[in-house]
């Protein structure tokens, strides 16, 4: 049976929200990095990072990147328990849909820190 | 015409088939489905199907006309089947088939039920009636006249993947019409239970639902006032 217990919030608004919130971060990170390449159109290596190197720029990309992942799970998440059910895949459900749910926790936490060490380490 | 109508009897038959059964319409008139499956039935009276008032109140012969939900008896021939075409007859999309074109609605009341629809108020009772402004009145146009035929619900995909949590379109609507309904003082506890991931938050906007309600209603704003209801509910 489809349960609760691997929801985000546990509450169907506050995923709701996150998801709608997180949503407006993404779209407005993605104008940004489309913004720095019309406004560098001979952009190369050097610029790229440069623009990294802001302290400001480096919070938005993790902030960017804590509601990408928070997104990707609430839309996995979703996803999993509409079509991993016992009406489509019988008595076996429970198990394919906990293993593919934590697939998708474990690519999070890889594309979390990854990112993290990306934009933070040295 | 050429009427191609779903059979299955759980009990004999290993799975559906699609039998064709050929009926004389008359020219001169545009007959409603439930009337030309009166006919199949006086060619074949093992075809099942339900039926009760014939004018699209009682909600008892929704069924799938030609790949679209709607009630036989209030859907003509003319608007059910292209010219050349012929009718084909399923039962409503999702339910387990009881036989024919006779669905189990069992679940779909279930949803309908976890919606308390009746008015609860905790408040002492006066001497005759509960009186309602003409305005107050009027917020419950578009919400009451359902008749729960399950076009709608039957017609939702996230209804399908997940009858036994989501709501779904019919039973959100009547959960709208008691919280609208100035009567009703258990807004906090009615909008607490659709607090989870799957009552109300199920619903992706699609409005498969408001495309085939007979009765014209719209479930989808229904939904959305219950979401806007539940922000202002829970922060």
């Amino acid at each position: 049976m489809v349960t609760n217990v691997t929801n985000l919030g546990r509450s169907g608004l506050s995923d709701w929200i996150v998801q709608r919130f997180s949503a407006i971060i993404l779209a407005a990170y993605s104008l940004c990095i489309l913004a720095s390449f019309v406004m560098n159109p001979d952009m190369d290596f050097e610029k790229w990072s440069s623009i990294f190197d802001n302290t400001a720029m480096r919070l938005f990309s993790l902030i960017t990147l804590l509601a990408l992942c928070a997104h990707a799970w609430i839309g996995m998440w979703t996803i999993s328990t509409d079509y991993m059910t016992s009406l489509q895949l019988g008595k076996s459900a429970t198990f394919f849909r906990i293993m593919f749910q934590a697939g998708c926790v474990l690519l999070i936490a890889v594309y979390l820190l990854w990112g993290i060490q990306i934009f933070w380490g040295n | 015409m050429l009427v191609s109508i779903y059979r299955y009897n759980p009990d004999t038959d290993e799975k559906p088939v699609m039998q064709d059964v050929e009926v004389e319409l008359p020219e001169d008139k545009d007959l409603m489905v439930l009337d030309v499956l009166a006919l199949v039935k006086q060619q074949d009276s093992s075809v099942v199907y339900r039926r009760s008032c014939r004018e699209g109140v009682c909600g008892s012969d929704g069924m799938n006309i030609n790949g679209t939900n709607g009630l036989a008896c209030i859907t003509p021939m003319s608007t059910a089947v292209k010219s050349g075409g012929k009718l084909v007859l399923r039962p409503l999309p999702g339910l387990p088939v009881i036989r024919d074109l006779v669905v189990d609605m069992s679940i779909f009341y279930k949803q309908y039920e976890k919606i308390k629809p009746y008015l609860i108020n905790d408040t002492a009772p006066p001497a005759i009636e509960r009186l309602q402004s003409p305005e107050d009145r009027a917020k419950l146009d578009g919400l009451y006249e359902c008749i729960l035929c399950a076009c709608c619900s039957t017609n939702c995909p996230s209804f399908w993947w997940n009858p036994d949590k989501f709501i779904g379109p019919a039973g959100l609507l009547q959960a709208y019409r008691f919280l609208a309904d100035t009567r009703d003082t258990a807004d906090n506890e009615r909008l607490s239970e659709l607090d989870d991931p799957f009552s109300v938050f199920r619903c992706r906007g699609i409005m498969n639902c408001v495309a085939v309600c007979p009765k014209g209603l719209n479930p989808t704003r229904a939904i959305g006032h219950i979401r806007s209801m539940l922000i202002e509910h829970g922060t």
